[in-house]
């Protein structure tokens, strides 16, 4: 393998995983609620700016990503009680406006709060890069990889091992049968906002260090996610980490060999076509109209 | 509403709209007002197609400026590159987009909710990095000039967008209440009952989305020539949820009421920008607010609250 190779698929793989982290959030909250949270990518810039303003507040690195993602925690569950608690059993359209409404609202927020310049990280491990067979990684890109796999691995944990992460399986299932059996479904829909907010905010604090981070980041960023989440069938944890994975190589192969204009495009043309032979993603279920 | 009384529902909307239209240069003092309301028209044209899409046959496009930017470049190219004359460059840029929209409806139309939106986005997104990329030819990032029309001056303008304006309503209004129109509501409320009565779900979806296109490209192009400068930000997604957000605020199935969503935020932001630093956060919490309290959109809930008012015994 060359190092050139080597070199596109370690940062392909990096991107990827925050597109990975990003995508669950999106499936996290579509699971519980059936809405697609455009506001997603807004988590993400929380999260680094939130850290970026700790920091140069004086506070130390640990604590203040520790902050930075309980506020954008806390913003989760404030959009879920707030926006969509209130619309619920609207049309999609009508959802999807409400989650673009309050993007655009934290943005404007963000920029009133903090400011509109873009605002660098220190990485959480010194800047040497390490050489991996002739090609270069960055310490972040470790802490990104690592704190990603833990993260899926603690996710996996909870939605498998504890009752209330098999209670937020069981809602999306069936709704009307977990209320049935005595699930709140209130609290499931604010468990998934904090969680996804949670995860969105720690997604961006650990790619602000290699990408910086500025109060307009998350648009693309979310779309990102979106596209990724849909990739490997909404609704999928393991589909969202790999549809990610995917996304990031291929967008670091397309913009290494081909042209690093057209990145963003390759990421979309790859999911069109995916969309088109592959309706319901690398590993979404064939769903059954009920007439 | 009875079905019997809606053709002449539309018709005295139709006939207000006109009113409102022939009425509103009296009240606009000078040329800055006068463009606003240009916009506006361009807005609602691209809103009453779209609302033909998404209210009626209930197909989501998340990427319609794309179709917008592909009318203004389109028409701008072939006039600033190739010496083409604006009255054949602006006909033939509408047509090829139309051409575009149905090789790419198609695929596309086959996918369903969410996964329509996500690939509708994917191509608005296509269309405004290739126009932002191809800087030899659009110009890149910074845009290009686009040579004017025969005509200039906002007040001529404005006769011309409310001239197609009305045009594009009154053809949206009686696609509605024709058998085309018929067909697009049965499948938005049961696309398999309405296979199973006869329509071909997939030939009637591609009409409403190729005609959307098709009145997005005329509104871009003629934005282009009126402006007389483009930028790729006009095909950008932010445009293209703006689009949505006008039809829905308006009040989905209803074309008065793209109208007057495309007016209100148009004009909003222009109102808005008193609050400087603040005009983003009004703007979203305006949006959630009335998605969350009139989830149905303006005109929809007007008319529910004036029939409830009507029927009220006095």
């Amino acid at each position: 393998m060359s190092a050139q190779l080597l070199q596109f698929l370690l940062s392909g793989l990096t991107v990827g995983a925050i597109y990975a982290l990003v995508a669950l959030g999106f499936a996290i909250i579509y699971n519980a609620s059936n809405v697609i949270n455009f506001a997603q990518g807004e988590f993400v810039m929380i999260g680094g700016m939130a850290a970026a303003a700790f920091i140069d507040s004086g506070l130390p690195l640990p604590l203040s990503v520790l902050f930075s993602v309980t506020l954008a925690t806390l913003v989760g569950l404030l959009l879920e009680k707030l926006a969509v608690e209130p619309a619920r059993g609207a049309p999609v359209v009508t959802l999807i406006i409400i989650t673009i409404g309050a993007s655009i609202l934290l943005r404007g927020l963000a920029a009133l709060v903090w400011d509109k310049k873009i605002h660098p990280l220190p990485a959480f491990s010194g800047e040497a890069p390490i050489a991996v067979g002739g090609a270069t990684l960055l310490p972040q890109a470790l802490w990104v990889l690592g704190t990603t796999l833990a993260t899926v691995a603690a996710l996996w944990w909870f939605f498998n091992r504890t009752l209330t992460g098999k209670a937020m399986l069981a809602v999306s299932h069936n709704r009307l049968a977990a209320q049935l059996m005595g699930i709140s479904v209130s609290r499931v829909l604010a468990v998934s906002f904090g969680l996804s907010a949670a995860l969105g905010a720690l997604a961006g604090v650990l790619i602000a260090p290699i990408s910086f981070t500025a109060w307009d980041v998350g648009v693309m960023l979310g779309l990102k996610g979106f596209a990724a989440a849909m990739l490997g069938g909404i609704g999928s944890g393991p589909g969202a980490v790999a549809g990610g994975l995917a996304l990031g190589l291929i967008e670091a192969l397309g913009a290494g060999y081909l042209s690093s204009a057209y990145k963003d495009v390759f990421a979309f043309i790859v999911l069109l076509a995916a969309l088109v032979f592959l309706p319901n993603g690398l590993v979404g279920r064939r769903a059954a109209e009920r007439v | 509403m009875s079905a019997a009384a809606q053709p002449s529902a539309s018709r005295r909307g139709f006939l207000a709209l006109a009113l409102i239209v022939a009425l509103l240069p009296l009240a606009l003092p000078n040329n800055y007002t006068y463009e606003i309301a240009i916009v506006v028209g361009l807005n609602a044209i691209v809103c009453v197609g779209l609302n033909l899409l998404i209210g009626y046959a209930g197909q989501i496009s998340l990427g319609h400026a794309g179709f917008f930017g592909l009318g203004a470049y389109g028409t701008a190219i072939l006039a600033a590159r190739y010496g083409w004359p604006p009255a054949l460059s602006l006909p033939v840029s509408v047509l090829a987009v139309a051409a575009l929209a149905w090789l790419v409806g198609r695929p596309v139309l086959r996918l369903k909710g969410h996964y329509l939106a996500m690939a509708t986005l994917g191509l608005g997104i296509i269309v405004s990095v290739v126009l932002a990329t191809e800087d030899r030819i659009t110009g890149g990032p910074d845009g290009m000039a686009v040579p004017p029309l025969w005509v200039t001056g906002e007040k001529s303008w404005y006769w011309i967008v409310a001239g197609t304006l009305l045009a594009v309503v009154w053809l949206a209004q009686n696609l509605i209440d024709s058998p085309r129109g018929r067909a697009w509501r049965a499948l938005h409320g049961a696309e398999i009952a309405a296979g199973a009565v006869g329509i071909d779900a997939a030939r009637h979806k591609l009409a409403a989305f190729v005609l959307s296109a098709a009145l997005a490209a005329l509104a871009g192009a003629l934005s282009a020539h009126y402006a007389g400068f483009i930028t790729p930000s006009r095909a950008s997604f932010l445009h293209s949820i703006e689009l949505v957000t006008m039809v829905v605020f308006g009040g989905m199935a209803s074309t008065l009421g793209a109208v007057l969503g495309a007016a209100v935020l148009t004009t909003l932001p222009q109102l808005l920008a008193v609050f400087k630093d603040y005009e983003l956060v009004a703007l979203g919490a305006l949006m959630m607010l009335t998605m969350i309290f009139m989830p149905r959109g303006l005109v929809p809930t007007l008319e529910k609250a004036l029939d409830a008012a009507r029927r009220k015994p006095r």
